[in-house]
């Protein structure tokens, strides 16, 4: 992991260009559940990619892999060439480089939005106090958040929450972003909020792996759309070939019951 | 000992509102009504025990104010010792206890909890540890601490205090019913705010330390206080080993003097202990409910 290790405390230095990810062969099963059967799948730098599917189709514990929160059964995934599956690698590191935002916000209720914000970076990444909490505000102004950070993650509406959340995983100066269905738990109102702050961070460049339902939001945004169907990716695509001409027949099915829906 | 681990919150029966009233519904009508109720039944009571056959003899034997003031004051020339003096040594058992508990408990309900085949073997030992002490009477623990430590004849180990032994036993015993309390605390935290704080690259003692521990133990702080109450109590079984703490202070009191109300003020300076922290725990419960109801509003 070179040029991951040579990135010392909150001075990441990434490859600016290239291969961001290259997932090879991807297994993971829960029991005798194989919820993974063989992903392959790469990311380039800079790239946006949103992932679809029905739920259940492996979408989640794609990222979870990801961002190695589950252990993988088979396969490799690499972050610029460099293996980040197997013996020896430093998690935490990784983890630094890879953040990951959950459908349930999962901010820390007995912490301030603040304290949710500077904890990571304070523990984590070492640096002091008082530079994490003045990069914290910049990060809460820059999303509207600023009046927020003495507030308790209660208090907030789960558009708040959620777009703390995504503060929070940035505060880490990740180089990757996983979004897993980060507006599906959002009363319709609150999710614009979020879908904005998204694509502010898609226009700054941010390398982002998405998994939504929102399709409309994908078809927008994506450079790339995958669609997964048990455990596998069926067919990928610019958004405009995906959603208007699918090939595969579970694609045109799936994408049919969401028009259906009114959701595309 | 009455150790209820996860069991309902005291004063949170039959509560409304605000926080736990004794007195349901409102308006001057209402606390007449229940002024009066109170007045006849306590009435009824101290009649009950002033008209009973033996009453002055009760009287005389267990709260006869004379002895009580002399077992308060104690006089060693007249060979018993002052009660209201002794307390201090449950107290101070009571607080050496508890930080220790606090701390061992805890360590037993982290291996319990522990994951991974190497740490099977302590995993075993720290269910045995809970089962045994849970199941054996702590009046036997103090025993046989305080009267088997000595008797190995070992340097330093055998040649404590008997309140050093009873609190020994104390911590032994309470350890094992706390470290249930922390397991359940432990469990309640949802398993996605550890994948919420290992994502952000927190290691696992980080993220147990800031994010799972405080959860935890803020779950858990009404049965706690409920434990600590007992253990106030409980400091009075060391008396046993020859530790002079307010119950064996009266009981020495009562074998010299031949009167029992020494008995009654001991009662009096533990429920002095007990009260305030029974109120203080009502106290954490409310404002716990109150801060979750608050926080269910956006």
């Amino acid at each position: 992991m070179s040029a991951i290790d040579a990135a010392g405390p909150g001075t990441p230095a990434p490859p600016a260009e290239g291969e961001a990810v290259r997932i090879e062969g991807l297994r993971k099963s829960f029991g005798a559940n194989e919820v993974l059967r063989g992903i392959d799948l790469s990311i380039a730098t800079h790239e946006v990619v949103c992932l679809i599917g029905a739920s259940g189709s492996g979408k989640s514990t794609l990222l979870r892999c990801l961002n190695l929160l589950e252990p993988i059964d088979a396969g490799r995934i690499s972050l610029w060439g460099q293996q980040i599956t197997g013996a020896g690698v430093d998690q935490n590191l990784v983890r630094r480089y890879v953040g990951i935002v959950f459908q349930s916000f999962n901010l820390f209720p007995h912490m301030s939005v603040l304290r949710n914000v500077t904890l990571a970076p304070i523990k984590a990444r070492k640096v002091p106090r008082a530079q994490a909490e003045e990069e914290a505000r910049a990060l809460l102004r820059r999303f509207g958040l600023l009046d927020k950070e003495a507030d308790y993650p209660d208090r907030l509406s789960g558009g708040q929450q959620q777009r703390v959340a995504i503060v929070r995983a940035l505060a880490m100066r990740p180089q990757i972003m996983l979004l897993d269905e980060v507006t599906s738990a959002l009363d319709p109102e609150l999710v614009a909020e979020v879908l904005d702050v998204i694509r502010e961070l898609a226009a700054n460049g941010m390398t982002m792996l998405i998994a939504t339902h929102e399709m409309g939001f994908a078809r927008d945004i994506a450079s790339r759309v995958c669609f997964l169907a048990d455990g596998a990716i069926v067919e990928q695509g610019p958004p405009s070939a995906l959603f208007t001409e699918p090939k595969d027949e579970r694609t045109q099915k799936f994408l049919r019951r969401i028009v259906e829906a009114g959701r595309l | 000992m009455s150790l209820g681990v996860g069991g309902p919150a005291p004063g949170s029966f039959g509560t409304t509102g605000r926080g736990p009233r004794l007195l349901s519904g409102g308006g001057r009508r209402a606390t007449a009504i229940s002024t009066v109720s109170t007045l006849v039944v306590l009435g009824a009571l101290v009649a009950v025990f002033l008209l009973a056959p033996g009453s002055a003899q009760v009287r005389h034997t267990f709260f006869n104010p004379t002895d009580m003031w002399q077992a308060l004051r104690g006089d060693p020339k007249k060979g018993y010792y002052s009660v209201g003096a002794a307390i201090w040594l449950n107290i101070r058992m009571f607080l050496a206890a508890e930080v220790l508990i606090l701390i061992v408990a805890l360590a037993i309900a982290l291996v319990r909890l522990s994951t991974g085949p190497v740490a099977f073997p302590f995993r075993v030992l720290s269910m045995i540890y809970v089962d045994f002490f849970r199941g054996v009477p702590l009046l036997l623990v103090i025993l046989a601490i305080g009267f088997g430590v000595p008797a190995l004849r070992l340097p330093f180990v055998s040649a404590q205090s008997a309140a050093v032994y009873g609190v020994a036993a104390l911590v032994l015993s309470y350890s094992a019913y706390v470290s249930e309390v922390y397991r359940a605390g432990l469990n309640s935290v949802h398993q996605s705010q550890v994948a919420a704080a290992r994502s952000l690259g927190l290691s696992q003692a980080t993220a147990l330390r800031h994010v799972i521990l405080p959860q935890a133990v803020r779950n858990v702080i009404p049965p706690l206080l409920n434990d600590f109450i007992s253990l106030q109590k409980d400091t009075a079984l060391v008396g046993v080993l020859g530790a002079i703490e307010a119950n064996e202070a009266a009981q020495i009191y009562s074998s010299t003097v031949f009167n029992y109300s020494s008995y009654a003020v001991a009662a009096v300076l533990f429920l002095l202990l007990t009260i305030p922290l029974a109120r203080f725990t009502d106290r954490v419960i409310d404002r716990d409910r109150r801060r979750r109801l608050a926080g269910s509003a956006p």
